[in-house]
C-alpha cells in the first residue's frame, strides 16, 4: 500500500522569459526514494527548488501549477513553514562554517529561534547525527567547527541538520557530485537507509547512483517530465525513446 | 641561447630585486623617522601624572591630559554610536541589493562622502547642531567623526558580505530560517572579522582627525562628561598646545602626539589580531 507524499500538478516555472519547467504533473510516493534525471539544464534542480520555494530567492522567477504536501497547498503556506517540512542538502556541502559541529546539527532550532531544554537538543542532536551515519565518527569532536571535517563528513553533517528538524520529505541536489568515490557510496547506503523515516527527491546527473538507489525514477528532458516510473522497470524497458537514449547513453 | 644573454639577464633580475627591495625600504623610512621622532620628543613627558591629570594654567609646571584621552574617547564612542548600526545596516543593503536604484545611489553617495574633506564635514556639523543647539558640544564632534567613519564601515560591510558564498544563505533559508535571522545569525557572524576589521579601521582614521572638531567639539580644559558642552581631544589638544607660544606646552603636545600615535598603532595591531583570529574559513 503506497502513498504519497507530495503531489505535483501541471507546474511550469519561469526565470523571466523563459519556461524552465513545462506543466510538471507527478506524484512522489512516501517513505520512497525518487530520482529525478536529466541532462544538464533539463530543470531538474529547478523542479525541487520550487517544492521547498527557494526558487523564490532568484528575483524574477515566477511558477503556475500547484504542490500539495499532504494535501496542503505549498503555495498557499508561508515558505518558512514548507522548508521546515522539506529540508534540502545542496550540491556542495555547506555547514555553517563559524558553528561546531553540535550547533550545526541543532542550527535549524537555534536560528529559528526555537527553545529547547539542554537534553532535548542533546538527544536530537544524537539522534540526527546516528541517522546521518556521523556519530561514530564524531561524538569526541561534536564541538569542534563543522568545516574540519572531510568533504563527505560535511554533507552527512548537512544531511543530519536537515534531518534534525524531522521533514516529511528531504531534498538531494546532487549530493555526491562534488565527493570521492568512497565518500559517495557511503552517502548512498545512508540514503537507503534514510527511506524509512523520511521521503527522498534525489536529484542527479548519474545514472548509475539513480539506478543504485533509486525505487522511482523521474526522467526530465528540457523542462518536460518525459517518463516516471519504478526504477526497475524504467530502466530495464524505458517507454519513452528519450528516455532510452539518454539511459543508453546517447546525449547527456 | 649564447652564454652572455643569459648572464645578462641573470644580472638584470638581480638589480630588479634590489632596486625594489631598496624603494620598498626608502617607502617605509619616513614612518620610522617620525615614529623615532615623536618618541624622543615625548617619551620624556609621559609619567603617570602626564596621563591622569587635568591640564594646568600657563606658567604652573605639570599637567596632563587626561580630559583629552577621555574626550577622544568619548568622541569616537559618539561616532560609533551612529555610525556602526547605520554603517552595517546600509553595508548588508548594498551587498544583498545589488541592483537598483536606490544601491546605486547610495554607492554614490558613500564614494563622494568619502572623498569629502574632513573640514567640511565640520562644517556641516556645525550648521547642523553646534548652531541650531546653540552650543559647541562633544555630540556635534562626535557626529562629525561618525560621518567619517561611515564610508569605511558601509565599504568594509559590503565587501566582506558580498565574499561569504550564497550557499550559506541557502543553507540557513532551506532550514526554515527566516531572511532578516538569516542575515542576523548567519551572514553577519560569517563575515564578523571583516566588518570588526573595517570599524577599527574607521576609528584609526578618525582618532586624529583635527579638522572637523575645530568648531564643533571645540576643545575645552576642564574635564567633561556632558555630551552637550565643548570637549577636549587629544589632536584638538596638540593643535592648541603646539600653535601656543609657551614651550612647555610645546613638550605636552609632543607628549600627546606620542600618545596619539601608539593608541593608533594598537588599534592598528589589534585589527591585524581580529583579522587573523576571527577569520571564518570557508
Amino acid at each position: 500500500m503506497e502513498g504519497t507524499v507530495l503531489k505535483i500538478e501541471k507546474f511550469s516555472a519561469f526565470f523571466g522569459e523563459n519556461q524552465v519547467l513545462k506543466e510538471v504533473s507527478l506524484s512522489i510516493p512516501q517513505n520512497r526514494i525518487t530520482a529525478i534525471m536529466g541532462p544538464s539544464g533539463c530543470g531538474k534542480t529547478t523542479l525541487i527548488r520550487c517544492i521547498n520555494r527557494m526558487h523564490e530567492l532568484i528575483p524574477d522567477a515566477r511558477v503556475s501549477g500547484k504542490i500539495f504536501l499532504d494535501h496542503e497547498d505549498i503555495y498557499a503556506t508561508d515558505p518558512i513553514i514548507v522548508r521546515r517540512q522539506i529540508g534540502m542538502v545542496f550540491q556542495k556541502p555547506n555547514p555553517f562554517p563559524m558553528m561546531s559541529i553540535y550547533d550545526n546539527v541543532i542550527a535549524g532550532y537555534n536560528l529559528n529561534g526555537i527553545r529547547l531544554a539542554k537534553d532535548e537538543k542533546d538527544r536530537i542532536v544524537e539522534g540526527s547525527l546516528r541517522k546521518a551515519a556521523l556519530w561514530e565518527e564524531v561524538k569526541e569532536a561534536l564541538y569542534r567547527r563543522g568545516t574540519f571535517l572531510s568533504g563527505g563528513q560535511q554533507q552527512r553533517l548537512c544531511i543530519a541538520r536537515a534531518l534534525a528538524m524531522g521533514p516529511a520529505v528531504l531534498l538531494l541536489d546532487e549530493p555526491t557530485s562534488a565527493l570521492d568515490p568512497k565518500a559517495t557510496s557511503y552517502i548512498e547506503e545512508l540514503i537507503v537507509q534514510l527511506k524509512d523515516t523520511v521521503s527522498i527527491i534525489l536529484v542527479t546527473h548519474n545514472m548509475a547512483q539513480a539506478a543504485r538507489v533509486s525505487d522511482f525514477a523521474a526522467f526530465v528532458y528540457l523542462g518536460e517530465l518525459v517518463e516516471f516510473g519504478p526504477s526497475g522497470s524504467m530502466f530495464t524497458a524505458p517507454k519513452d525513446k528519450r528516455t532510452e537514449a539518454y539511459l543508453t547513453g546517447k546525449f547527456g | 641561447m649564447k652564454e652572455p644573454s643569459i648572464r645578462r639577464r641573470i644580472l638584470y633580475d638581480k638589480l630588479f630585486k634590489i632596486i625594489v627591495v631598496l624603494i620598498t625600504f626608502c617607502s617605509i623610512l619616513p614612518m620610522f623617522f617620525i615614529l623615532f621622532f615623536i618618541t624622543s620628543k615625548g617619551i620624556s613627558v609621559i609619567s603617570w601624572r602626564f596621563l591622569t591629570q587635568l591640564p594646568k594654567p600657563v606658567g604652573e609646571i605639570g599637567g596632563g591630559i587626561l580630559n583629552a584621552i577621555i574626550g577622544t574617547l568619548m568622541l569616537v564612542g559618539i561616532g560609533m554610536a551612529f555610525s556602526v548600526p547605520v554603517g552595517i545596516l546600509a553595508g548588508i543593503f548594498l551587498s544583498e541589493g545589488r541592483k537598483g536604484k536606490l544601491a546605486s545611489l547610495t554607492r554614490l553617495c558613500v564614494e563622494t562622502l568619502q572623498g569629502v574633506p574632513s573640514i567640511v564635514i565640520g562644517i556641516i556639523a556645525y550648521i547642523w547642531l553646534v548652531v541650531s543647539m546653540g552650543s559647541f558640544s562633544a555630540l556635534s564632534g562626535g557626529v562629525a567623526l561618525g560621518l567619517m567613519m561611515l564610508p569605511v564601515i558601509i565599504t568594509a560591510t559590503e565587501q566582506t558580505l558580498k565574499l561569504i558564498p550564497g550557499s550559506l544563505k541557502e543553507a540557513s533559508l532551506a532550514l526554515g530560517v527566516s531572511y532578516s535571522r538569516t542575515i542576523l545569525k548567519v551572514i553577519l557572524p560569517a563575515g564578523m572579522s571583516g566588518i570588526v576589521t573595517g570599524i577599527l579601521l574607521s576609528i584609526a582614521r578618525v582618532a586624529g582627525e583635527t579638522a572637523p572638531l575645530l568648531f564643533t567639539a571645540f576643545g575645552s580644559p576642564f574635564m567633561n562628561f556632558n555630551v552637550l558642552k565643548p570637549i577636549n581631544s587629544l589632536p584638538l589638544m596638540i593643535f592648541n598646545y603646539a600653535t601656543s607660544p609657551y614651550p612647555e606646552w610645546h613638550t605636552l603636545a609632543w607628549g600627546a602626539s606620542f600618545i596619539l600615535i601608539i593608541l593608533v598603532l594598537g588599534l592598528n595591531l589589534f585589527t591585524k589580531i581580529v583579522t587573523k583570529r576571527w577569520k571564518v574559513q570557508f
